[in-house]
């Protein structure tokens, strides 16, 4: 499983990378390979808000769909355009080129209540048992 | 089966070819209306053996019940009889149109009668409606009247559908398409509703429960009764999700043990084909408090004659006209060919079978839940030592002749396979699957890439669905 | 008994190898106080005795092949060439079940798939399902995607009075689940202007049939651009799907969902069912769209092949997050309208079309010409119309009746204001000489004083 040393985690399998006053999102590297496959991306419009775990878009996969959940509260203002025509790269580059939207947050202290990598791991290890 | 390729009918085509005839114009042509005609309908053009050869070759590309053995959980794909057919198309019976005066369409009208009769015989309801076209149509309609009928007393704060965790998803989304909240009930650990976790969601925001019974481990839910207490008292219904009716034929009536509303599944329990995905038929039968809210038009006899009448608090229309007739012919065909006696030896047949098959097959595939069944059981179909999950074994199956088993359902069961003998299937046919898949255990751990790979005797092997679903391809692009 | 082939011995045998001592004990978790209640149902009887008595049913009908047929109104007497139900009763067609496993159902799936674009050439679209339960569950579930396009952001659904007033009772019976509404349909002479002066942001879609119910055909020029600018879909209820043959299909004057009855194509009357719910969308709402799909796709060697596609938008997959919870669908009355387009084709059915559409005029000519009646339709029609009567419809068509005419549709059942009036269907198989005997016997009806 890789991890990114520089983006925070969340309980749903998604990352969070501050870069400016825009966070960018995805989803991780675990969660792509427990997906499989993923051949759509559903994404929300840029501008519109969503508080924190609200299903902003969902992943497929042939047989599963996941929704994606806002990490905190934000706001969109990117999309990765790339994504929807060619999902396959979530499953090759999650962490970069499967990068997913960038946001706005609400209250840029909540990325203290984020998962910490180790955190992270350390859930995924408890979730493999 | 067939395994040279078919080309579409779009690639056979010939410009000028055609099959039909038709009469010549006998009237005066009218002038076509101009700007509203369309250029030509881009269709094939081929020749009537062109035509039947085509249909005939992919007819040889299919598993049905009439050429292979079919033990799909949970769709009672037992033999369905030709009689029925033959019964569904009898001129003075099928050519009649919806609309016809009543008095013209009497005998139409007293098949469908004696039909809601049986029925509500057979369950043990109060009153049934023909109208809704398919199971999860069925669905539709129970949960419309459980609405109406909380409306009707101005109970208005029920908005919560439990369900338990091993129903079909049909029952999800019908609750949604409803307007309701979906609670999950978790199963015990002998396959029951969890009663604690029932107990704990009572209350007074509850609609009722959808529980499907035998459920689809098989299972005959063994607190059934208190079930329907527990929902009862909080001021919900119960919703019977009759798809595994087959087994409680003359055996038990879900209106007799507490169920407020069902559907049935003609195309399952009655003999109906199912058509390669449909035409099915979902009648639903009513107890006393949810009679009045049956969907109409239903037939009710005076005198001797028979019409269609809504129920008076009807929820109206499920769909245009009365259902899926030509389904109630053969349904009807069915029940009277079996009778009672007949009825009750299906259900016991088909759970015999069904535990005689678990006994055989347990050596090599483990149970999921260890109790006696009804119709079906539920194996875990992965070999975790060989690297084969229950897919594989499923595609094997396919070399050896035999329609894969329901997999991966139901959702609790990790590598599920559902096995649904029916009552149709001869001793000798059981032993027959059991020792396939003793073979197929014992290729396993040989060559388990025997298993990957499967099958092999298809006029395509496995297929690639993530390509289907990545680039839709939906229609011929020519 | 019929269809069980377990003797005594095999029985027996069966129980000794599970080790229960008898069948009743299999059902030990029944509660014993409902366990095998006596059913009260006449007694099993032979195939012979059971034909026996169907066909002393049928003799209590009469079926269309005793008149001439002129009822329509959304269910239509085509004819059915032989071929057709030869092969649909095939058992490898009949009796398989909804393809989940493609390696053993590319019979199916290719036929299924053939449907589906043979359906969207007829509609003038570009992705049609594998089927809904008829035309009129279709047009619903037509409104309720138009609402989750919008994402449950617009609540209305707006109607036309002229669509199949049964159409328009499923639409309603379907839609108390969403906070929606229908209008449209209050003033049942309300004009399709008067339907657009009541778009507005909150209208999820605009539906409209065309043919109307009353035969006449839409005025379509501009409208799918005056509905999109108000941000809602346009559906289309293309009844009867046979005007297709000759007509513009809605997909070339923008129609986002378009819905048909595909009961005319092969199914046969059937006493209302099992028919077949067109459904068709453009590619862009895919996602958004209820029902099976099947697409084309390529094996481990590289052949084409056909799949159950997009299912993450199914029951099975999203269950309460699912477009729909339709599963059984009608596949196999699809499968029959594939092989009717197929076997008329091209050239075939624009003769289906422009033979209904003959007929139905001269009989409206001959009709127009007799003293008492009138044709009610303002423009062009396609093989219904509407007649003005001297009399009610019912005493016609009691009278027509013993005549050998099966009349058509008393529109005052639904209608009304529409009192005397009939709406008369025309098809290929009505013959000028049984238009003739139509024609006189009105004129007669004329004359009688009730």
């Amino acid at each position: 499983m890789k991890i990114d040393e520089k983006a925070r985690y969340t309980r749903s399998h998604e990352w969070v990378r501050q870069e400016g006053t825009l966070w960018t999102y995805g989803i991780t590297d675990h969660a792509q390979e427990s997906l499989s496959d993923i051949v759509y991306v559903e994404l929300p419009g840029v501008g519109e808000p969503f508080k924190q775990g609200a299903a902003l878009g969902a992943l497929e996969s042939v047989k599963a769909a996941s929704d994606l959940l806002m990490p905190v509260s934000g706001t969109v203002r990117e999309v990765n355009e790339d994504v929807a025509s060619s999902p396959e790269v979530i499953n090759s580059d999650p962490f970069n080129q499967g990068w997913l939207l960038k946001f706005e947050p609400e209250n840029p202290g909540d990325w203290e209540t984020l998962l910490s990598p180790a955190d992270y791991e350390a859930l995924c290890a408890s979730e493999g048992e | 089966m067939r395994l040279e390729p078919e080309p579409l009918i779009f690639e056979m085509s010939s410009p000028g070819r055609r099959a039909y005839t038709l009469p010549e114009l006998d009237v005066p042509a009218a002038a076509l209306p101009e700007g509203y005609t369309r250029e030509e309908v881009n269709l094939p053009e081929v020749s009537e053996l062109e035509f039947v050869r085509h249909y005939t070759h992919l007819s040889q590309k299919n598993y049905s019940i009439d050429t292979h053995f079919y033990p799909l959980g949970s769709c009672t794909m037992k033999y369905n009889p030709r009689v029925n057919e033959k019964a569904a198309t009898i001129e003075g019976l099928t050519q009649v149109h919806p609309l016809q005066p009543q008095e013209t369409v009497q005998g139409s009208l007293e098949l469908m009668y004696n039909l809601q009769e049986a029925l509500k015989e057979i369950s043990g309801f109060a009153g049934v409606s023909l109208q809704p076209a398919a199971g999860a149509h069925g669905e539709f309609t129970g949960v419309l009247m459980m609405r109406a009928y909380h409306a009707s007393r101005g109970d208005t704060k029920r908005t919560k559908m439990l369900i338990p965790d091993s129903a079909h998803g049909t029952n999800p989304a019908t609750s949604a398409m409803s307007g309701f909240s979906v609670v999950q009930i978790p199963s015990d650990r002998r396959g029951n509703v969890d009663l604690e976790a029932l107990r704990r969601e009572c209350d007074d925001s509850v609609v009722g429960l959808m529980l499907t019974n035998p459920n689809t481990l098989g299972l005959f839910e063994e607190h059934v009764l208190e079930v329907c207490e527990a929902v009862h008292a909080c001021g919900g219904l119960m919703y019977g999700d009759g798809a595994n009716l087959n087994a409680l034929l003359g055996v038990a009536r879900p209106g007799d043990l507490g169920f407020d509303v069902m559907h049935f599944n003609l195309h399952k329990t009655f003999t109906t084909p199912h058509g390669g995905g449909g035409p099915g038929s979902g009648p639903v039968g009513a107890g006393p408090r949810l009679l009045p809210f049956l969907p109409g038009p239903v037939v009710v006899q005076e005198e001797g004659q028979y019409r269609l009448q809504a129920p008076e608090q009807s929820i109206g229309r499920l769909k245009a006209f009365y259902g899926n007739y030509g389904m109630f012919l053969r349904a009807y065909t069915y029940i009277r060919m079996m009778g009672p006696d007949g009825l009750r030896q299906v259900a016991e047949d088909a759970v015999l079978n069904a535990n005689y098959l678990k006994a055989l097959v347990t050596p090599y595939f483990s149970l999921a839940i260890d109790r006696s069944c009804m119709h079906e059981f539920v194996v875990h179909g992965d070999i975790p030592a060989a690297g084969v999950r229950a897919l594989d074994v499923s595609k094997r199956l396919i070399d050896y002749g035999v329609h894969p088993p329901t997999n991966y359902f139901p959702l609790i069961v990790h590598d599920a396979l559902m096995i649904e003998p029916t009552e149709t299937e001869s001793k000798e046919m059981l032993e027959q699957f059991a020792e396939i898949m003793r073979q197929i255990a014992e290729e396993a751990g040989r060559d388990p890439e025997l298993l990957r790979s499967a099958p092999h005797v298809t006029p395509v092997f496995r297929l690639d669905e993530v390509r289907a679903a990545r680039n839709p391809v939906l229609c011929y692009k020519g | 008994m019929a269809y069980l082939p377990a003797t005594h011995e095999n029985r027996r045998a069966m129980l000794e190898k599970i080790g229960a001592p008898s069948v009743e004990a299999l059902f030990s978790d029944v509660p014993s106080a409902y366990r095998f209640p006596p059913l009260k149902l006449p007694k099993a009887v032979s195939e012979m005795e059971i034909l026996d008595e169907l066909y002393g049913l049928a003799l209590k009908n009469k079926s269309t092949g005793c008149f001439a047929t002129f009822l329509g109104a959304g269910a239509y007497n085509h004819f059915v060439p032989s071929a057709i139900p030869a092969l649909t009763s095939r058992g490898e067609f009949l009796t398989a079940y909804t393809p989940y496993q493609p390696e053993v159902s590319q019979g199916t799936l290719q036929a299924i798939f053939e449907y589906q674009s043979m359906a969207a050439e007829l509609t003038g679209m570009e992705v049609v399902n594998a089927s809904h339960y008829d035309g009129a569950t279709a047009m619903a579930e037509a409104a309720l995607m138009a609402i989750n396009v919008s994402n449950g952001k617009r609540h209305k659904v707006l109607v036309a009075p002229s669509i199949h007033p049964q159409y328009r009772q499923v639409l309603r019976t379907y839609l108390p689940g969403r906070q929606a509404q229908v209008i449209g349909d209050e003033d049942p002479s309300a004009s399709l202007e008067d339907l657009l002066a009541r778009l507005d942001g909150d209208t999820a879609c605009l539906i409209v049939q065309n043919p109307t119910f009353f035969g006449d055909l839409l005025p379509v020029e501009g409208l799918a651009e005056r509905v999109h600018a108000a941000g809602a879909l346009l559906v289309v209820v293309a009844v009867p799907v046979i005007s297709l043959g000759l007509l513009v299909p809605p997909g070339r004057y923008g129609a986002d969902i378009v819905v048909a009855e595909g009961q005319p194509l092969g199914a046969g009357l059937n006493f209302g069912g099992p028919y077949l719910g067109i459904f068709a969308t453009r590619d862009s709402y895919v996602r958004k769209m209820p029902g099976r799909l099947v697409g084309e796709t390529v094996d481990t060697e590289g052949r084409r092949g056909f799949v159950l596609t997009l299912t993450t938008r199914e029951q099975h997959i999203r269950r309460e997050k699912a477009t729909s919870n339709i599963c059984t669908n009608q596949g196999l009355v699809a499968l029959t309208a594939a092989m009717y387009m197929a076997y008329m084709g091209k050239a075939g059915l624009r003769a289906v079309a422009e033979l209904c559409y003959h007929k139905a005029h001269y009989a409206a000519a001959e009709i127009s010409q007799l003293a008492g009646y009138r044709v009610l339709n303002p423009g062009n029609f396609f093989n219904e119309f509407v007649v003005a009567c001297p009399r009610p419809v019912a005493e016609i068509n009691a009278a027509l009746l013993e005549k050998g005419i099966l009349g058509g549709y008393d529109l005052e059942q639904d209608y009304p204001q529409a009192r005397n009036q009939m709406l008369v269907c025309l098809t290929e198989m009505n013959s000028r000489q049984q238009i003739d005997r139509l024609v006189a016997a009105l004129k007669t009806l004329a004359e009688v004083k009730p």
